[in-house]
């Protein structure tokens, strides 16, 4: 295998402004905006997991957060005092990665036949199916804690390394947010990598064959049901390790975090950005973690300065200015903000493709 | 011997029979064509074959084998290729992926290359659109992709169902020069067609087929003189 270091991803410039970027952010914004980064790495992840999806098979799951659960349980569940397991990270971030590809195909199987429409209705449902199961698994026998959750969770830690910890080297402070920001971003590169091999490759083919006409796809050769199982598969694995180390930082899961809502906010990321572009996932899922925090920390004291008082919910002016971004966005650029260059095309010649049918019937003497 | 050997085939949608047995059989290089009205069951005969429906019972062999426990992809692997109707092309890659498209199951990245050329060849159409969406071609241009598409897998049967539809006649005519070409080079070709006139006079033999049965076989000129087709298909 052949790695181009000249590739945009990795240029030398590029790589020292991710390396330095928490210590800018924590110069500037301060210490919250480094945790907020984190998580942003975290949803990146799970956008580029459910791009390799939606993106690329052009399969439509609602219920991708799902996998996500499976595998922040899997790491909650193996390093907690819930069960007085401590397994270290090293097996439970590769198991719950596995559990959930496990899912995936578990999901996948009986939604080979769904298309569209009827395929997001199963996925919506296998989505809230987890979040119930892990809601009620309190009782008879307490597995899951219920709505409470699980807390005190260990750190993320590789043998004595905790990501949890702060250290000093050389006179600088690292703090937990910091290292949890390097571990992401170690991932999110590896993810990225994979994507765009994935993407270059026969498989890669395959799932655009299968997003553009299924049966003419099974015509050429592609053995469309194993295809779809290894997007599946891949998908929810990327989505299992986010969810292994989001656990890992946060030290406390519960049914709550995955909602309906964060599939729909994954979903949005890949769309907003640019479907089946890497590029245009990883903008997306910035955009979508930075935007509603800053509305968040910036709606009440604008407020306050224009009117003399908070008139409007902060909380709910955040989505409501969510929602409006969106609209535009869909409006002005419906490939996304930054599509591939596939897409791109596609939508440029669909005024194009429907001009064409219409003469088709006429010019086909030519 | 027989290239394909079809015996009984019965297909079945939930409990509608839309093919209550025909048999029927292809030499190798032979070019033979399957006629009959709106919803006589061609292509039902057809995906059958490519294996996209499954047979409630009869006999299907291929190169002295049965087909029936062979899937869809792994037919294509062994030569069998089908220019699916409405022609199934990749409307939002351009030609060139398209065809590309059409040599995933081979690996001699060459000999893709030199096929592709070829392609190319049969149809200049086609080389002067080669980076253009396929989706934004005429109708007969589509068929044309959707044809070197399927002769992009090296296919030793090629299966082509209804290339004539919704193109104006002077496309028809340039489709069915291009399909008599591809005989010519000893391809052998399953034509499903409604265009009873045409596909007759390209093909050896023919089989009639009304409400999934075969009612007439043989040879294609003799179809074409009896009087049977004449009245149902050719207006005479």
């Amino acid at each position: 295998m052949k790695i181009n270091l000249n590739s945009k991803l990795f240029n030398a410039p590029i790589a020292i402004a991710l390396l330095a970027l928490p210590f800018i952010i924590d110069a500037l914004f301060g210490h919250g905006w480094v945790r907020i980064t984190d998580f942003a790495l975290l949803y990146i992840m799970l956008a580029l997991g459910l791009n390799i999806v939606v993106g690329y098979a052009g399969l439509l799951d609602l219920g991708y957060i799902a996998f996500f659960a499976v595998g922040a349980y899997t790491y909650a569940l193996l390093g907690s005092p819930q069960f007085g397991l401590h397994w270290p990270m090293v097996v439970t971030l590769p198991l719950g990665a596995l559990i959930a590809c496990g899912f995936g195909v578990l999901l996948g199987a009986p939604t080979l036949k769904l298309r569209g429409d009827y395929l997001a209705i199963v996925t919506l449902g296998f989505g809230e199916i987890i979040r119930i199961f892990l809601n009620n698994l309190n009782a008879p026998v307490n597995i899951t804690n219920g709505p409470q959750g699980i807390s005190a969770i260990d750190p993320l830690q590789i043998g004595s390394f905790s990501f949890g910890n702060s250290y000093e080297w050389m006179g600088m402070r690292v703090d937990d947010v910091h290292l949890h920001y390097y571990l992401f971003l170690a991932f999110t590169l590896l993810v990225i990598f994979v994507s765009r091999r994935l993407e270059d490759s026969r498989i890669g083919r395959a799932w655009v064959a299968i997003r553009e006409d299924e049966v003419a796809a099974s015509a050429m050769g592609v053995n469309t049901r194993n295809i779809k199982l290894l997007a599946f598969a891949m998908g929810a694995t990327f989505g299992g390790i986010s969810g292994g180390l989001f656990a890992g930082f946060q030290g406390f899961v519960s049914p709550e975090s995955f909602s309906l809502m964060e599939s729909i906010m994954v979903l949005c990321m890949v769309v907003l950005g640019g479907m089946g572009n890497v590029g245009g996932v990883v903008l997306g899922g910035v955009i979508l973690v930075a935007l509603p925090e800053l509305f968040r920390n910036a709606a009440g004291p604008v407020q306050q300065a224009l009117l003399g008082k908070v008139v409007v919910d902060p909380e709910s002016l955040r989505m409501l200015m969510f929602g409006l971004a969106l609209i535009l966005v869909m409006l002005w650029r419906p490939a996304g903000l930054w599509p591939s260059t596939q897409r791109r095309r596609e939508f440029d010649a669909d005024d194009g493709v429907l001009q064409q049918e219409q003469e088709t019937v006429y010019d086909a003497s030519k | 011997m027989n290239l394909l050997e079809v015996e009984n085939l019965k297909v079945s949608y939930g409990g509608i029979q839309a093919l209550k047995g025909i048999s029927l059989s292809i030499a190798q290089g032979e070019l033979v064509t399957l006629i009959g009205s709106n919803g006589a069951g061609k292509t039902t005969t057809l995906k059958a074959l490519a294996g996209l429906l499954h047979p409630v019972s009869g006999k299907v062999h291929y190169q002295e084998k049965s087909l029936l426990p062979v899937l869809a992809h792994q037919r294509v692997m062994n030569g069998i290729a089908l220019v699916p109707e409405g022609r199934g092309i990749f409307a939002r890659l351009t030609v060139e992926e398209n065809l590309l498209m059409g040599a995933y199951i081979r690996h001699d990245k060459t000999g893709i290359a030199t096929d592709l050329a070829r392609q190319f060849e049969l149809f200049p159409r086609l080389a002067e659109r080669r980076a253009q969406l396929a989706g934004t071609l005429s109708g007969g241009e589509q068929q044309m992709v959707a044809m070197a598409r399927a002769l992009m897998s090296c296919p030793t049967l090629l299966m082509l169902d209804e290339p004539s539809m919704g193109l104006a006649p002077l496309m028809v005519e340039k489709i069915f020069e291009t399909i008599r070409n591809i005989s010519a080079q000893g391809m052998t070709i399953l034509l499903v067609e409604q265009n009873a006139k045409l596909a007759l006079e390209a093909a050896q033999r023919g089989y009639v087929l009304e409400s999934g049965t075969i009612t007439l076989s043989g040879a294609a000129g003799d179809l074409l003189g009896s009087d049977a087709v004449q009245r149902a298909y050719l207006g005479a």
